[in-house]
This record gives C-alpha cells, sequence and structure tokens, in this order.
C-alpha cells in the first residue's frame, strides 16, 4: 500500500516535471524569455546534473572527491570529439561523453577509492589536474587554445539529461544497493561486517557519478562554443563540490537546490569577478557558522510533503527551521 | 554434545604488528549450539582475536575455519556471507538510518535484484524490495523494536541501540555470533534483559555464540566454557566454576599472591 502511494507521488511529479519541460520550450522558442535567461538556464542545468552526479559520491557514498571537474572535461572532450572529428549525431556525444568519463572514474576509482578521507581526498585532485594537462598536451584537441565546438545542446537535450540524472540516482538511492552505499558513509567497518563488499558499492557510486559528470560534459562542451583546458581547473571543482556540501551532505533536492540558487547568484555577479568569490566565500562560511548540516540537512524535498516520516528523516530539528 | 564436529576451529592462530605479538597461539574450538565466554583483562588482545576471526586483521600465523572452510585472507564481506556475524565494543550502527533500514542493509545480500533492475524499476525491484522489508518488520517484532522502526537509529536510546545491533548481526544469518561487550555501559536491569535476550535469540535461531564481556556477572551466568585470555595468550579454559578458581586467571586479574 505505502508503495503504492509512493509510486503515486513519483508518477505524478514526473508528470509535473514534462509539463514544466515543455511550457519552458514554447517560452525558449517564442522568445519570451531573452537569450540572457536562457544561458543562465542552461548553465543552472548543466550544474544540477553536475552537483546531482556529486551527491552520489560524497553524498551518499561519503567518499570525499574532488576532482570532479576531470570528468565533466572527460565527458567534454570525448563527445566533442565525436561530434565535430567523427561527425557524429550529438545524441551519440553524449553517451560517449557519459561512457567516456564513467571508464575514467573506473580506472581512477579502482585503486584510490582503498584510500580513506585526506588521502582520497588529494588522490582525486591530483587526478583533475592530471586530466586538465593531459588535454592541454594533446594537439588533436588543440591544446591550449582549445576546441570549437558547435552550439548543439538545445533544451530538450539538456532537461532530458536532468530528468534522466536525477531519475536514475533517485532509483540507485531508494533501494538495496543505495542503502549499501549509505552504510559505506555511515560505519564502512560495520558494512564490511554486515557483509556489504564496500569496494565494489564505492567503485559503482563513483562510476555512476562519473557518468552523469561526463554527461553533463558533453552538454557543457555543445553549449559554449568553444572548450578550453583552462575551464576544468580545481576551481570548477570546488564549485560542484560547493554545490553539494551547501545543499546539504545526504540530500539530492539540497544539492540541486544550492545549484540552482549559486548558479542565479553567480550569473548576476559576472560583472564583478572579485566581488563574486568575495560573496561566494561568505556565503559558505555563514553557512558553515550557522548550519553545518547544509540547506537540506539530509531531508529531500519530498519529505515535507509527506505525514509521519520519510525514510531519512527524524532530524533532530523540525522541519519549520529548514531554510530555503 | 562432546561428539559434534566443531563449528570453528582456530589452530595456533595468531597476529604480529611489525614486532609486536598481540595475539598469539590460540587454539579455541567452538561446537555447534555452545555459548561460550571470552574473558581478559584489558589489552589482553580480545576485540583483536575478534577482528581476526572477522577478516578485519589477517592473522600472520596459524589457521581459522568455519565448518571446515578456511577463512584466513577472506575479506570481512566474504566471512560475513560463510557465517560470522559480529557487534562491536563501541556501537556501530548505521546512524543517519531508519532502525528499519539498518537491519535492511544486513538482508542486504539476500537480495537478487542487480543494479539495473532498480535503477530501471523493474518488477523485480519491487518484489525483491517487498520481501526485504517484510522480513525485517517481521524480524524487528522479536526484538520488540517494531514501535521505533522509523526511527533515526541515533536518536535510539542506549540500550536500545545495542538491543539493535545484536537484531542486526542476527539478520545477516549467521551460524556463529561475535558479541564484543553486549554488557558495556548497561545498568543492572539492562544487563538481565539483555541476558534474557541472548538466551532467547540463541534457542530461536540455533546459534553459537562468542562473547567478550567484562561483566562477571553474566559471564559466569550464562556461558558455559570460558576461554581467558591474558598478553594476547590463552592461559585458562574450561567451566566457570573452573575458571573461577583457577590460579593463573585470579593471577592475571588481581595480580600475583603475596606469600
Amino acid at each position: 500500500m505505502n508503495m503504492l502511494k509512493g509510486a503515486k507521488g513519483f508518477w505524478s511529479s514526473i508528470v509535473l516535471a514534462v509539463v514544466f519541460g515543455i511550457a519552458m520550450q514554447f517560452l525558449i522558442t517564442g522568445e519570451i524569455i531573452n537569450f540572457f535567461y536562457v544561458n543562465t538556464l542552461y548553465f543552472i542545468g548543466i550544474n544540477i546534473i553536475l552537483a546531482a552526479s556529486l551527491h552520489l559520491i560524497i553524498g551518499i557514498t561519503g567518499q570525499f572527491s574532488i576532482g570532479h571537474a576531470g570528468f565533466l572535461a572527460v565527458g567534454a572532450y570525448a563527445s566533442a570529439i565525436i561530434t565535430m572529428k567523427l561527425e557524429l549525431p550529438f545524441v551519440l556525444g553524449l553517451v560517449a561523453g557519459g561512457v567516456a568519463a564513467a571508464i575514467a572514474g573506473l580506472i581512477i576509482g579502482i585503486p584510490t577509492l582503498r584510500l580513506k578521507g585526506d588521502y582520497l581526498a588529494i588522490a582525486t585532485l591530483g587526478f583533475g589536474e592530471i586530466v586538465r594537462i593531459v588535454f592541454l598536451n594533446i594537439e588533436y584537441v588543440g591544446g591550449a587554445s582549445g576546441m570549437t565546438v558547435t552550439q548543439l545542446t538545445t533544451w530538450p537535450w539538456l532537461f532530458g539529461s536532468i530528468l534522466l540524472t536525477l531519475l536514475v540516482i533517485r532509483n540507485f538511492t531508494n533501494s538495496t544497493h543505495g542503502r549499501a552505499c549509505i552504510s559505506v558513509r555511515e560505519n564502512e567497518i560495520a558494512a564490511d561486517a554486515m557483509g556489504i563488499n564496500t569496494t565494489y558499492y564505492k567503485v559503482v557510486a563513483f562510476a555512476i557519478g562519473a557518468f552523469f559528470a561526463g554527461v553533463a560534459g558533453a552538454l557543457y562542451a555543445h553549449n559554449f562554443f568553444i572548450i578550453q583546458p583552462t575551464n576544468f581547473g580545481f576551481l570548477k571543482s570546488f564549485d560542484i563540490l560547493i554545490f553539494v556540501v551547501l545543499g546539504g551532505l545526504g540530500s539530492m533536492s539540497g544539492a540541486v537546490l544550492a545549484a540552482i540558487l549559486l548558479t542565479i547568484v553567480s550569473t548576476f555577479l559576472q560583472s564583478y569577478p572579485e566581488l563574486r568569490m568575495i560573496i561566494y566565500s561568505l556565503v559558505l562560511i555563514i553557512m558553515m557558522l550557522y548550519r553545518p548540516q547544509g540547506i537540506m540537512g539530509t531531508r529531500e524535498l519530498t519529505s515535507f510533503f509527506k505525514f509521519g516520516k520519510s525514510a531519512k528523516g527524524g532530524v533532530n530539528d523540525g522541519s519549520k527551521n529548514t531554510v530555503a | 554434545m562432546a561428539v559434534k564436529t566443531p563449528l570453528l576451529k582456530v589452530n595456533n592462530a595468531g597476529i604480529r604488528f611489525g614486532g609486536l605479538k598481540a595475539v598469539s597461539d590460540v587454539n579455541l574450538e567452538l561446537k555447534q549450539g555452545e555459548l561460550v565466554g571470552l574473558i581478559g583483562p584489558n589489552g589482553a588482545g580480545k576485540t583483536t582475536f575478534f577482528n581476526l576471526l572477522t577478516g578485519v586483521y589477517v592473522p600472520t600465523e596459524g589457521s581459522i575455519e568455519l565448518d571446515g572452510d578456511k577463512l584466513n585472507g577472506l575479506a570481512p564481506y566474504k566471512i560475513t556471507k560463510k557465517g560470522i556475524s559480529r557487534t562491536f565494543q563501541n556501537i556501530r550502527l548505521f546512524n543517519e538510518l531508519s532502525v528499519l533500514d539498518n537491519v535492511k542493509v544486513a538482508y542486504h545480500s539476500l537480495a537478487k535484484h542487480s543494479i539495473m533492475s532498480s535503477i530501471f524499476r523493474l518488477p523485480k525491484h519491487f518484489s525483491e524490495e517487498k520481501y526485504m522489508e517484510e522480513k525485517a518488520v517481521e524480524f524487528l517484532k522479536i526484538f520488540n523494536l517494531d514501535n521505533v522502526m522509523h526511527e533515526t537509529a541515533k536518536n535510539l536510546p542506549y540500550g536500545q541501540q545495542r538491543r539493535l545491533e545484536i537484531a542486526r548481526a542476527l539478520a545477516a544469518n549467521p551460524k556463529l555470533l561475535l558479541l564484543d561487550e553486549p554488557a558495556a555501559g548497561m545498568n543492572p536491569q539492562e544487563t538481565e534483559e539483555l541476558m534474557n535476550l541472548i538466551a532467547l535469540i540463541r534457542k530461536r535461531f540455533d546459534l553459537t555464540i562468542l562473547l567478550i564481556e567484562h561483566d562477571m556477572l553474566l559471564v559466569m551466568g550464562v556461558c558455559e566454557r570460558i576461554y581467558v585470555l591474558d598478553h594476547g595468550q590463552l592461559i585458562a579454559e574450561g567451566t566457570p566454576e573452573q575458571i573461577r578458581n583457577n590460579p593463573k586467571v585470579i593471577e592475571a586479574y588481581l595480580g600475583e599472591e603475596v606469600s
């Protein structure tokens, strides 16, 4: 019975999302919202995918990875090669971007995920930088001057990718496999003792997260006409990390919300680049002082609409204290 | 009873960390259905020995066999699947998960649906998840935890957290249950409840239990046999009565008698 109720809420939210997507499409094609806002919208969309994908790695599985821009870069370049060099359709570029990043995730994940905490962070940071340097030195993809890419990212592709990302990550999380990942985050030794193959689930979460970061990379590459290695520095990794931490470690809606809010803030601060970083940092410091658990804590948006307690609910403070 | 083949057989097992012999030459046998205590002063190597049994550490010498299968060098999760499950001295629950989900994690190895079936929400996902949920709820009823099953684990009172940890260990369907100081920090009434609980689960799940404990009342009260560990070596073995009067044990606990 409970499950049926859950399924009903699930389908209605999908229908709502699709209606929203179609409405946006009309607004865009009817040129009711101007180019600047459309561009911001694309920015937001790509950041949502990035935030959700890192949320799976850090928020759910608890693996502190700070080289996420590396996967973004792999996805961006792989898809650009598919569409620009091989002149294949964009959809193949999207898939190739995701797959290439997932493979990169496996290659980096299998040796490094046995590291813990700070060590893993340093290793992933190193990975991100290595990826950037590698692309910087490959002449085939333009080296430092970058690679020109046609604008192919459109709202339907972007919206479809967001929906797919959120659905897959949500479905994965709310299953025995997701619980296995959460148990790794909560207590790795106990998870091991309960028969969970902790290394396997860390690698799986890492690969799925990397896959969607790669998809985001493909969308990113085909939105900005040019991709350069400098776009994927470690500051980009930190941007994504901030979405996840600010939104609340363990909450996907939190990460999405933070991605939307921060993208809007930084877009409007673009004319004052030096102020942007100051305000960004201030927001973070204030947040960590007054609400260290992030915007949402570990709760999900849906838990506010349910009577009784959500699967992850039961946090000490009531929903009324939640700043959003 | 003596004719039964041992469930757990430990031959000369030991581990050294660099030059330090934390545990050495431990020989121990548990028969199916026994409740055995492992006692010893602080730092004697009791928990280290548990870590050897569960694969957290790999023994540097000797062998460990469960039902004739060698366990040396297996990853902890594989040893759990073979049938050894444990609780921890300092409670290790999945704090942010609900009580129900804590137990469901232990059922993970039973789940037959793949990651893909969960991602695409195939029928198999729903049937398996439903099966796990029903099993977990039923299980929590045995432990009187069904009324708090949606509570977050970290919000439970201490005694219930201990009980949940034992429930979770049992949900992994072990042949051998290792309890690491289950009564630590409990008051006499809670300790008594715990003793009843141990007796109950033993009967109900046909278990073999090895327990580390400092509370002598509990150890002497429920264990049939007791092993005593001191400085990483077994110094005595026997019934509670024998252990109580063993001069070596008295020496280890109280220091040498002045004559």
